[in-house]
């Protein structure tokens, strides 16, 4: 218990500090698991409604699909990104393998599946009539997309946020592809594998208080968000 | 409140610019980077050559095929039989001699299985007589490596199968504290074994027992991995980096590089 005490304080005083190597993790953590929310959004979005709106034939096939990768753990994931960015591999010649941007395209692998799958039920669980009334006042398709998507806000909000959650979280994809490479692809998760693997566990104690800082402030803004738009 | 600020500034400008800058990208072994020696070289790499230098580290086994792959463009491990294979295949060339430390085995301070100052194969035979745990890296990195070679003039091979043999899969540190917490014995190299000693200080439950013997030599090199079969690597930034190296005042920096007073590498670049 002592060292989860003592190491609360000195992590209070690492991060008062301003420990570049700490804020760094922190910087690129923030920067790489924002860009993969946004274009996991982007694509998840649309192909989530379209899944959730429209009835086709295979679209039980299309929902265990979706469902299975949301079941797939971040270190499949990192590996299959690896062996595709890796300079013998297929993508090889982008020379992406080890930078934020290899950390981003695994993580909107991670993300976007998340997406897909909620929106879906978001989408199908909005009360059929809206759909009726809305192609009764003579809205066009984009128009539907637009109305369905704001009448889910809350729940899409909400796989908005999960999908964060584990973005911010995940430690697998963030190792393989990026390297945890110092001050370029350290994210505070690999930062907090790295530090107690080395014993260090007062900076893995400050990483992961930021962790828990960063979830809280998240589900401020939402929780706010949600009062104001009721 | 101000210096916060104004450091998530600049990490997240630092951050940014990683998303274009070219720089010289070398896989690595734990130890260099576990005892903070590539933390204290880099920036003065960094100064003298203006190239940033960026490594990954893990064990030797995954850096070689990290460079077999041609996702760096260096080298800087330490299994030279290893290493010697890799430079006949033809992703190698110009392997040079940087520095040295050595190998020490440590365990528990009362040393259960009784091998303080006994050659390494007379104290790995003890130990599994006495059946004591033995943690092993596991990972194919360069102090494994090392490690099963000590087993296999031991005994004919490493006791895989041993319940008291635990292979951790995990870097070097991580191994020794898990030793540690476990009352174990490991192998490890001086370099990480001496920044253990300064993280833990009074604490520390962990003794050398076996070292000296010429079997636990554990030399550092650096190799640049050949264009010519990696169309994609910056042979001239790893050959920048390995000039620099093995530089006089360089080696001069590496053997001014001390915890608790020791030396953890000693410089002996032949060039």
């Amino acid at each position: 218990m002592s060292l989860f005490i003592d190491g609360f304080n000195e992590a209070l005083q690492l991060l008062a500090s301003g420990n570049d190597s700490v804020y760094s993790a922190i910087a690129v953590t923030i920067t790489v698991s924002s860009w993969s929310l946004l274009i996991s959004l982007l694509i998840g979005l649309p192909l989530g409604f379209l899944l959730g709106y429209y009835n086709f034939p295979s679209k039980p096939v299309v929902r265990t699909i979706v469902d299975t990768l949301l079941a797939l753990p971040t270190v499949v994931i990192g590996l299959i990104a690896y062996t595709m960015l890796s300079r013998s591999g297929f993508f090889g010649s982008f020379d992406l393998l080890f930078s934020q941007k290899a950390i981003i395209i695994g993580q909107i692998v991670l993300g976007t599946p998340i997406v897909i799958a909620l929106t879906a039920t978001q989408v199908e669980s909005i009360d059929k009539r809206l759909y009726l009334s809305l192609k009764g006042l003579g809205a066009n398709k984009w128009q539907i997309l637009l109305t369905t998507l704001v009448e889910a806000r809350f729940g899409l909000m909400t796989a908005a946020m999960t999908a964060y959650g584990r973005i911010v979280t995940e430690i697998g994809i963030s190792m393989m592809v990026g390297g945890n490479i110092k001050y370029h692809t350290r994210t505070i998760t690999t930062a907090i594998a790295l530090e107690t693997g080395k014993g260090e566990f007062v900076t893995g104690i400050a990483l992961g208080l930021v962790l828990f800082i960063i979830a809280l402030m998240v589900n401020i803004i939402l929780s706010v968000l949600k009062r104001k738009w009721v | 409140m101000k210096k916060i600020l104004l450091s998530t500034v600049l990490a997240a400008a630092v951050a940014t610019t990683s998303l274009m800058a070219k720089d010289l990208m070398m896989a690595t072994t734990t130890s260099t980077d576990n005892t903070g020696l590539l933390d204290y070289l880099a920036p003065k790499f960094q100064k003298d050559t203006g190239t940033t230098l960026k490594w990954v580290a893990t064990g030797t086994g995954k850096a070689l095929k990290m460079g077999s792959n041609c996702d760096v463009d260096i080298l800087f491990v330490h299994a030279p039989a290893s290493e010697k294979k890799f430079v006949n295949t033809g992703y190698g060339v110009d392997r040079r001699q940087v520095m040295y430390n050595d190998f020490v085995i440590i365990g528990p301070k009362q040393d259960p299985a009784h091998v303080t100052g006994l050659a390494p194969s007379k104290a790995l035979e003890k130990i599994k007589e006495n059946k004591s745990n033995f943690f092993s890296r596991g990972d194919n990195s360069g102090t494994n490596k090392k490690e099963i070679s000590l087993w296999k003039k031991a005994m004919a091979k490493a006791p895989e199968k041993a319940a008291w043999y635990v292979q951790t899969g995990q870097g070097m540190l991580r191994t020794i504290n898990m030793a540690a917490e476990k009352n174990g014995y490991t192998m490890t190299d001086r370099g990480t074994w001496i920044k253990y000693q300064s993280q833990k200080g009074d604490k520390n439950p962990m003794k050398i027992v076996v070292e000296g013997d010429k079997s636990l030599f554990n030399q550092y090199s650096v190799i640049t991995i050949n264009q010519e079969k990696c169309s994609k690597v910056q042979p001239k930034l790893a050959k920048q980096f390995s000039d620099w190296i093995v530089k006089d005042s360089t080696q001069k920096v590496i053997a001014d590089f001390r915890l608790l007073g020791k030396a953890l590498f000693i410089p002996n670049a032949n060039k």
